[in-house]
């Protein structure tokens, strides 16, 4: 099936440029339609994300794992695979790097901290692998079974910091917290392994954004400037012209579904060495899909991705301020992200749309000009 | 590269009115007909006129425009601007039902048959009979067998058989077979001679004869010189989308045709030099190969290429030639037997290793689907297959001086058409495409050449050059092994010919003991 | 199909006569009170079984239709949950009415809503050429996000589809109480795979169907409306698939709740697959699912301790992992599957 193809970045720029107006113009007629104000919605929602400080720094915060699961997806798009697995991997990387940083009291901050990042990455990869091994070797559509390994991942995170039953006699998880009583959570990460801030409480912006900023760039680098870069994107263009390149496509697949495992448990490595300090199983919520929209919406190029990545955290951000101020439920974001997809995915739906409304407008006041 | 006009040079196109008030009313007439691809005019103001009965003949070479006229004719392509006509009625054709409610059929090129499915689903697809909402193969058996009674064994095909299992030639019958059920008063032959062996090509034109005489007029598409005069009527001649000339068979030459096929006195012949063979380069001793469905493809094949000649490796299509090539090119798993190098046993090494080795060099049978990516630039096609080894990569980098220093090179040196290194492929043309995966594959320090149908496709220009290119090869030494199913192509360039049938090897030769009825004949399978 | 009369055939009937062996086994033979046979093929299971493999044999359909005319269809999932969506506002807005027309219209609902995602996804992918895997990652999220922003919390959706016993058949032992005692989608689910069965083999629809999804340029040069059949099927697809998720709501659970399909339009995704893109060879393979589902559900009753209750709930999902990886070679997808079609190509 051929991927959807890079645009000279002009012409990507506008035709997003193009989809995000039509998101916010079907957007609005959506809530008009709920009964609420549109103005009152989108002024709480940058109000939310970027008006206050605190805002401000929850969308910087959100935008880290934004990025990285993002740059999940689209590195393995660019091999012609689809990671439906980000909300998986980014669980196991959660699941890895608590593991790590739980233990080994008196580590120090530069041994302890990258091994538990390490360890993050080496669990989303290994949990990557396993689809990519499988396409490769089997035949299996990495769609399906990505899919199916994100809820044996989510029951598997769910078991490691698992209270136990009163019920049965299950034995709590590995990973539980005594201490927390009937709630299922792991300790707090030892400090020698959480990442620092930039700024302390209460903004709590932590370094994880440069972390994912420095990724995004490294990921340029790998696919503009290196060999398995080339292979990788000629696989994902067309594997037989590969195969007849030389090049092992077979093994080019395996490792870009490895990388992309490990972008994601770096994602979720960071969320809980950065942000929450420990693990729970409400904590992996979300993060598959939103890999796939940010990547489409970046245009696959790590730059967009960023910028993608921004305009998903101020959404994330500011929803719960939306609902407050202007009533609409927050869940509306949901409903936004598809469209954002959708339009993204067809620009000519966009183009298609805006055209009929300029139409609509046009025959209204050539209307209005005959009836005055 | 097309200097003057040399419209109607044979001075037949005032004749053609002439010809016209001799035949019955024109059961097709094509007015006006232009064609507009973004950036392209396929089609400039072609008029056209079929009379019932009667076989005309529309000679060009690739990409003059013959397949687009028959697709809009055919309800495939909307026409920018123009009409048509059938039997008088102005035909609004907007999808192929309407030209099939017209009474038009077309065999295509690549035929449009459902590879799954059997001949006899084939045949009623779309006009199917039912009984009851629940189809009736009984009644349209019948009728089919009926029909192919009328041409007494000539269109004799197993009507439960499964098109995946047949041959090349029998799919053009049940092509046939399905315009015929169609009840067409019009039939557009595409290419049909392209895919056979001559002595199948004289069925195919007893077959055309017998339709015409029953009523049928019958549009045949072709770029070979030498058929037309066979079948044809009346011929048409397309150059760069526009009609520039008429003939009849009988009153013009093969050069003559030619000339206004291309433009200019095309040469038709490619000068070689006398070369003294050397030791052998490639050697392919009891060779065994499969298929991907665990048949046998190449059933213990033997021969040898030496340096400095170019083996022509003739057969129709599906004989085995693709996967003894696979097999040479490390793309397919050898069964048993081997294959020698250089004097180096290379039989089980994996593409990447025969590329590693970087003495041969391999066009593609097809470039679209093996040969090239068009969304990547020209300069990243043409390293493709070299970006793995110095100087275009060192440890796992790309090195992109070096990558665009190579592109500058081959562009210059191959004529590709391009208006910069950064272009992605895909906007090129076809010939310029092939050039520049001729151009890759001629790389520095190459030993042997294997070149798969090097020229599929691709304009006079770009063919001459290409062929002018692969003799050079041969010229300074290389050994070359050409593979083609165009059996002009291999009695051009060939100094040795193997001809291969089901697999085998039914015959090698020296080019000049073989003339094209023989070469014909071997290819059926009919050692002579 | 030749793949298809040999090991998928033998598989799709050879679970059922397995477990339906198994079960008068533990009806009849002496040993019958073994505990972990009364578990794998006693009533309460197999009933589970039955229940599970609905939703996913029409799920399952509904791939079938849109990828046999040759559209890729990941989108069941969310075809899913648009239909049981509906089918819960249908009926919470109608719980004052007789229970019959209620659900009646609920039925209505479910399947027109999932025609209408159907629809959409043809719409996506053959009028504003998005790619068909990402439109239907699209339709997953659209209605994701709309059950949940519309979705009231407080509605209960009062009563659902009771059994209706086959006179005579249901009295059958064994046999009857398993097969000819549930409430109607069930049987409308085993009818249709039926009806498409017959109707791909064997009718003008279904020739059609199969031309176009193996070779759409062919069936269009063949005068067939390749465009205008694919919308149908994608529509028809939508609606079985909708139905699917409508069943969840209208005769298993009877609630709605947010992301209820759980994966199911994936699994259905996978038993269409695994039943290499034949109803039969598709209901085998729901059939192991949804089997797969109900031991995961016994051994949850059974407070079986050996391993904790996370591990015995990914047998499902694993099972569905394994079967899709076992298939190298078996299965053949559609020719023509996920690449648009378009007349124009040469330039």
């Amino acid at each position: 099936m051929p991927m959807p193809n890079a645009q000279p970045w002009p012409v990507a720029a506008l035709q997003t440029a193009v989809a995000l107006l039509g998101v916010a113009l079907l957007g609005a007629v959506l809530i008009a339609v709920l009964g609420y104000n549109p103005w009152a919605a989108f002024a709480g929602l940058a109000e939310g994300s970027l008006g206050t400080e605190r805002g401000l720094a929850a969308t910087v915060r959100k935008t880290a794992p934004f990025v990285l699961t993002g740059l999940s997806v689209a590195l393995a798009l660019k091999a012609g695979l689809f990671n439906f697995g980000a909300a998986g991997q980014f669980l196991m990387g959660s699941v890895g790097a608590v593991w790590v940083g739980i233990q080994f009291q008196g580590l120090p901050v530069w041994f302890h901290l990258p091994l538990a990042l390490a360890v993050g990455i080496g669990s989303g990869s290994a949990w990557g692998t396993i689809p990519g091994w499988l396409k490769v070797s089997t035949g299996a559509h990495e769609g399906i079974t990505t899919i199916m390994l994100n809820y044996v991942a989510a029951l598997f995170a769910g078991w490691s910091v698992f209270a136990g039953s009163s019920l049965s006699t299950t034995r709590p998880g590995p990973l539980w917290d005594p201490t927390s009583g009937p709630v299922s959570a792991s300790p707090d990460v030892l400090v020698s392994a959480r990442i620092p801030w930039i700024l302390g409480p209460p903004l709590r912006i932590h370094w994880g954004i440069a972390l994912a900023l420095l990724t995004a760039l490294l990921m340029w680098w790998l696919l503009e400037r290196t060999r398995f870069g080339f292979e990788l994107k000629t696989v994902g263009a067309k594997p037989l012209a590969a195969r007849y390149a030389g090049m092992r496509s077979g093994w080019t697949t395996v490792l870009a579904m490895t990388w992309a495992g490990g972008l994601a448990g770096l994602a979720g490595a960071i969320e809980t060495l950065g942000v929450n300090h420990k693990f729970a199983p409400e904590f992996g919520g979300g993060m598959g899909f939103e890999g796939i929209t940010i990547a489409l919406l970046g245009q696959g190029h790590p730059l967009g991705i960023v910028l993608a990545a921004l305009l998903f955290a101020v959404l994330d951000a500011g929803a719960s301020k939306m609902q407050f101020n202007s009533g609409v439920p927050s869940d509306i974001i949901q409903v936004v992200q598809a469209l954002i997809l959708i339009f993204v995915a067809a620009p000519a739906l966009a183009t298609w749309l805006l055209d009929r409304v300029s139409r609509t407008q046009r025959a209204s006041a050539a209307a209005a000009g005959l009836r005055a | 590269m097309n200097s003057a006009p040399v419209t109607g040079r044979v001075g037949l196109r005032h004749q053609s009115a002439g010809i016209r008030r001799n035949m019955p009313q024109p059961v097709l007439e094509v007015r006006g007909i232009t064609k507009h691809f973004p950036g392209v005019v396929a089609n400039r103001n072609i008029d056209l006129d079929l009379s019932p009965g009667e076989i005309l003949a529309v000679l060009g070479e690739n990409g003059a425009g013959k397949s687009t006229l028959m697709n809009i004719i055919y309800g495939l392509h909307p026409p920018t601007s123009g009409s048509i006509r059938v039997g008088g009625r102005r035909l609004e054709c907007r999808s192929p039902r309407d030209a099939i409610a017209a009474g038009i059929a077309m065999v295509h090129q690549d035929f449009q048959l459902v590879p799954t499915m059997t001949v006899l689903e084939n045949i009623v697809l779309g006009v199917e009979t039912t009984r009851r909402g629940v189809l009736d193969p009984a009644t349209a058996e019948r009728d089919v067998d009926e029909l192919c009674q009328r041409f007494g064994g000539q269109l004799d095909i197993n009507l439960q058989a499964v098109i995946d299992d047949l041959p090349v030639g029998m799919r053009q019958r049940v092509e046939i077979v399905k315009a015929l059920y169609r009840g067409a008063r019009i039939l557009i032959l595409d290419e049909p001679t392209a895919v056979l062996t001559p002595q199948e090509t004289g069925s195919l034109f007893q077959i055309m004869r017998g339709l015409r005489n029953q009523g049928t007029g019958i549009i045949f598409i072709t770029h070979k010189l030498k058929e037309v005069p066979d079948v044809a009527d009346r011929i048409v001649v397309l150059r760069q989308g526009a009609v520039v000339g008429h003939a009849r068979p009988g009153a013009t030459t093969e050069q003559a045709l030619a000339t206004m096929m291309v433009g200019r006195v095309p040469s038709l012949t490619v000068p070689k030099t006398t070369v003294v063979p050397g030791p052998p380069m490639l050697e392919v001793d009891n060779l065994t190969v499969h298929r991907d469905d665990g048949t046998i493809a190449v059933d213990r094949i033997s021969f040898e290429v030496n340096q400095g000649e170019i083996l022509g490796l003739a057969g129709v299509q599906g004989n085995g030639q693709t996967e003894l090539i696979g097999a040479l090119t490390g793309l397919r798993p050898v069964s048993s037997g081997t294959v020698r190098l250089n004097g180096r046993d290379t039989t089980q090494v994996s593409a990447r290793r025969v590329g590693r080795a970087g003495g041969t060099g391999h066009i593609p049978e097809d470039r679209h689907t093996h040969g090239t990516v068009e969304s990547f630039s020209v300069a990243q096609n043409l390293v493709l297959n070299l970006c793995n080894r110095p100087p275009f990569a060192r440890w796992g980098l790309l090195r992109l001086e070096a990558i665009r220093a190579h592109a500058r090179r081959k562009v210059a040196d191959f004529d590709i058409r391009t208006t910069s290194l950064e272009q992605p492929l895909g906007s090129l043309s076809g010939g310029n495409q092939q050039k520049l995966v001729v151009a890759r594959e001629m790389r520095d320090g190459l030993q042997l050449l294997i070149a798969s149908q090097p020229t599929r496709g691709v304009d006079m220009g770009s063919v001459e050059f290409i062929h002018h290119q692969i003799v050079q090869q041969r010229n300074t030494g290389r050994a070359v092994l050409l593979a083609s199913y165009d059996m002009d192509e291999i009695l051009a360039l060939a100094d040795r010919i193997a001809v291969m049938f089901e697999g085998r090897l039914i015959g090698l030769f020296p080019a000049a003991q073989v003339d094209r009825n023989r070469l014909g004949l071997l290819m059926s399978g009919i050692p002579a | 199909m030749a793949a298809f009369t040999q090991s998928t055939a033998r598989f799709a009937a050879g679970l059922p006569l397995l477990l339906l062996a198994g079960a008068f086994l533990v009806e009849y033979a002496p040993f019958a009170d073994i505990q972990p046979i009364r578990m794998l093929f006693g009533a309460s299971i197999l009933n589970f079984a039955l229940r599970a493999t609905v939703p996913l044999i029409l799920g399952a359909l509904g791939g079938i239709l849109c990828e046999r005319s040759g559209i890729v269809n990941i989108g069941i999932e969310g075809m899913m949950l648009a239909g049981a969506f509906a089918a819960f506002v249908a009926k919470t807005a109608t719980n004052h009415w007789a229970l019959g027309p209620s659900l009646l219209l609920g039925t209505c609902a479910t399947l027109l809503t999932g025609a209408a995602m159907g629809l959409l996804h043809a719409l996506f992918c053959l009028r504003f050429g998005m790619h068909q895997i990402i439109s239907g990652t699209a339709l997953i999220l659209l209605s994701m996000g709309i059950s949940a922003t519309f979705f009231d919390r407080d509605a209960v959706a009062v009563g659902k589809f009771a059994p209706w016993p086959v006179p005579l058949l249901s009295e059958w032992p064994v046999i009857g109480p398993l097969l000819f005692n549930k409430p109607p989608i069930t049987y409308a689910a085993l009818l249709i795979v039926a009806v498409v069965g017959f109707a791909l083999a064997h009718t003008r629809w279904g020739l059609r169907t199969r031309a176009i999804g193996e070779h759409p340029r062919a069936a269009d040069t063949a005068g067939v409306a390749v465009l205008r059949l694919r919308y149908l099927n994608t529509a028809l697809g939508g609606a079985l698939a909708g139905l699917g998720g409508g069943y969840l709501v209208l005769e298993a659970v009877g609630q709605f709740q947010e992301g209820m399909t759980a994966g199911r339009g994936f699994i259905a995704l996978a038993a269409m697959i695994f039943g290499n893109w034949h109803p039969v060879g598709a209901l085998g393979a729901s059939l192991l699912f949804g089997y797969a589902q109900a031991v995961q559900n016994e051994l949850l009753l059974a407070q079986v301790t050996v391993l904790p209750r996370h591990f015995v709930a990914m047998i499902p999902y694993l099972v569905t992992v394994i079967a899709v990886s076992g298939l190298v070679g078996r299965v053949r997808a559609p020719g023509s599957l996920g690449q648009p079609y378009r007349r124009e190509t040469e330039t």
